[in-house]
């Protein structure tokens, strides 16, 4: 579009060569703009996940090395019985984390689009959440979670001593507060994703279906939140991606206790590859995970493209 | 463009400055808590006093694992520090990969051999060479005591396992939590390692350093485990996650009685004002007198290419070894000197036990390398320990067979 924007004199000896190195210029510029971020991306991103499919297959420690030993550091992962509770963790984890941020995102979108007061102050409040690292709010739950600290001290010491809320605590209910504070970060984020949406749908179609005779429950669920579809996808490919690499939060909140009972991948990946020296199992388990990720994305991404050419 | 300029040539000066300067030493460590901090600042004065520059290098945060990540970047873009804080076997699989220089003459001329006892100096060498300079020795297996606790509720400080568990409910009884304990991997390890002393100095080797099939599933690991397990219900509910020193502080106020943790809680108590003996009491951890886990810090030098660097890090090693800096690093972090022959006076009374305990313990051969603090195995072996130990105590339907099987299975897949 450059190019055909550029004047072009027709006379003169001298000029149009210049014009035509500007030209080019022109012409290859965005190019070259874009040279260094595709560089980075290819080296920095698809380089390092070749290197690290690369160590997942040898026998590394502390450092790299290069001595191959086939798929000994994956059979030795499956053998890992706390990598086993760290992907029972993830799914746990990731499955109650996605749906109940798409439930509680859709509601409240529902309900701020109803033309209320102060929307703006309540969308703000909502939103605020997204705007606090993971670490914050990890430190923040782990207080109001802990036993002796938090909401069950409050509630007891208001009269009622039988109270208990002591899943912080407990090895078999600790991933559950992982999926509180992770909710309390994300769901306002992913009620202004579907705010968006509802605003984008066309008012002469709900218009007509309520001349039709339709109630607002048979508009949502049969109108409206089918023409949502595209904003279900993206929200659940943002929250999938957040919930496979948790990190922080769990970091934050529990540090993976108690025992190591609420282990997610990522701590498991960072501490064999970085503090105990077992690299090569880090970088299978890392594999693994890219898996887990490209299984959701790849599915996803083809619908997408194929949509697109069809459409 | 003329930015640019400026930048490379600013570059291509700073880089002359630092090649210029003489003696540079670069000093990775995690020593940054506040005794610590004073500690390594005595270190760094000395080598300026001797015209070396010392640059700082401290990388806070996660009991050194942070540090470690740093380095290791630092290692693979092939420029070193001059110095590291590492420790046990990690110096040998530092050396192992022939990033660590020698210090044989240095050793030679301060006559190391005579002034560090075996065991110390066997894991500063790698492959008969020194490598590694020892700044302290901390003993692990310590029990932590606040006699008005047990005067109030009418006990003895126990000396065994068995009397800990008696214990337990009388001073639950008077509103005491018995053990003060932090949830975390490390220090379940600590308490379990300790339990597992009190069988003999004989079992724990052949547990925890030669990692003996038959004796990491054996009968006397399974007993390990069973009274490892009754500790649970000396700790309170909300132990989970809880650091060291929030633990150290419930022993200090009153709120719990004992804590089984390494000599490096002396200096929580000393930063309370409180005074050994009368405030606060430190025994060995119950069953193992005249036994000593120790717990080594030390620096480990790295190859410099440049000959001034080299001058510096070897004077750098000397004056580690020299008694001033031995004598305040160890007041200030609570341990006991590795070198030996030193003044006694300026040190407490329970540094005075330690120091007897060391001695008392390398005659009996009971002197035992801690494994929960990476002196007695590699950071793959002690992470597979940590996970089978932790989880075991935190799990509610897991019994001590099954544990002792796992821990067999965890250590086998990680040798």
């Amino acid at each position: 579009m450059n190019e055909k924007a550029l004047p072009l004199p027709e006379t003169g000896s001298v000029r149009p060569v210049a014009l035509s190195f500007q030209d080019r210029l022109a012409a290859q510029l965005p190019k070259l703009v874009l040279a260094p971020t595709v560089i980075v991306t290819l080296v920095a991103v698809y380089g390092y996940m070749i290197w690290t499919g690369l160590l997942s297959f040898t026998s590394s420690r502390i450092l790299p090395s290069w001595k191959f030993i086939g798929t000994a550091q994956y059979s030795k992962l499956m053998e890992n019985d706390r990598w086993g509770v760290s992907v029972e963790n993830l799914i746990i984890f990731g499955g109650l984390f996605i749906l109940v941020c798409l439930v509680l995102g859709v509601l409240m979108a529902i309900l701020l689009d109803q033309k209320i007061r102060a929307e703006g102050a309540l969308r703000t409040i909502y939103l605020y959440p997204m705007a606090i690292s993971f670490i914050v709010t990890g430190t923040a739950w782990k207080w109001l979670l802990n036993p002796g600290l938090g909401l069950q001290k409050t509630i007891r010491d208001w009269g009622f001593e039988s109270f208990t809320f002591d899943w912080l605590v407990n090895p078999d209910m600790v991933v559950y507060c992982l999926v509180i504070a992770a909710v309390w970060q994300s769901s306002g984020f992913v009620m202004a994703l579907f705010l968006a949406g509802l605003r984008g749908v066309d008012q002469e179609m709900i218009k007509a279906a309520q001349l039709d005779g339709a109630s607002m429950p048979m508009i949502y669920r049969r109108i409206i939140l089918p023409s949502l579809k595209p904003v279900f996808f993206s929200a659940f490919v943002i929250l999938s991606h957040i919930a496979i690499k948790s990190f922080d939060l769990v970091a934050a909140l529990t540090g993976g206790g108690p025992g190591y009972s609420s282990d997610l991948p990522a701590i498991f990946m960072y501490q064999h590859a970085f503090t105990r020296g077992q690299m090569g199992l880090g970088a299978a388990s890392a594999m693994v995970m890219l898996g887990g990720v490209l299984a959701i994305l790849v599915p996803y991404l083809y619908s997408e493209l194929r949509s697109k050419k069809n459409g | 463009m003329k930015t640019l300029k400026t930048c490379l040539s600013g570059i291509a000066l700073s880089v002359a400055c630092a090649t210029a300067s003489a003696g540079e030493v670069e000093v990775l460590h995690y020593w940054t808590s506040g005794g610590e901090a004073a500690a390594v600042n005595v270190l760094k004065q000395e080598m300026e006093d001797a015209g070396h520059t010392w640059t700082d290098f401290a990388v806070a945060g996660g009991g050194g694992e942070s540090a470690m990540t740093v380095l290791k970047s630092r290692a693979i873009s092939g420029n070193p520090p001059s110095a590291a804080q590492i420790k046990g076997l990690d110096i040998q699989e530092w050396g192992e990969l022939g990033f660590l220089t020698s210090l044989d003459d240095v050793a030679t001329a301060g006559n190391w051999d005579s002034l560090l006892p075996e065991v110390v100096s066997d894991v500063m060498k790698y492959d008969g060479h020194y490598v590694a300079v020892p700044v302290n020795v901390h003993r692990v297996n310590w029990l932590w005591a606040n006699p008005e606790a047990f005067k109030k509720a009418g006990v003895e400080i126990p000396t065994t396992w068995e009397q800990m568990i008696e214990v337990g409910p009388k001073l639950k009884a008077a509103g005491i939590i018995p053990l003060a304990h932090g949830g975390q991997a490390w220090q379940d390890a600590t308490t379990f390692e300790a339990i597992a002393l009190a069988e003999g100095a004989d079992f724990y080797r052949k547990a925890f350093v030669e990692h003996d099939d038959a004796t990491l599933k054996g009968e006397t690991m399974v007993k390990v485990l069973t009274t490892f397990k009754k500790m649970r219900d000396l700790i309170d509910a909300d132990s989970s996650g809880r650091d060291w020193n929030v633990a150290t502080s419930m022993v200090i106020n009153g709120q719990a009685a004992m804590q089984i943790m390494g000599d490096w809680a002396k200096g929580e108590f000393t930063a309370a004002g409180k005074t050994p003996g009368t405030d606060y009491v430190c025994v060995a951890a119950p069953g193992t007198a005249d036994m000593f886990t120790f717990n080594i810090d030390s620096l480990a030098m790295f190859t410099q290419s440049d000959d001034s660097r080299v001058q510096a890090q070897k004077d750098l090693a000397k004056m580690v070894m020299d008694p001033k800096f031995q004598e305040t690093f160890n007041l200030n972090k609570g341990s006991i000197p590795a070198r030996q022959g030193m003044d006694r006076t300026p040190f407490d009374s329970c540094a005075h036990d330690s120091m007897d305990a060391f001695t008392v313990s390398a005659e009996k051969g009971t002197l035992v390398p801690s494994m929960a603090h990476g002196m007695a195995t590699s950071s793959r072996v002690q992470g597979a320990i940590y996970d089978v130990v932790t989880n075991y105590f935190n799990a509610s339907d897991m019994s001590a067979e099954d544990a002792a099987d796992k821990l067999a299975r965890a250590v086998k897949a990680t040798l």
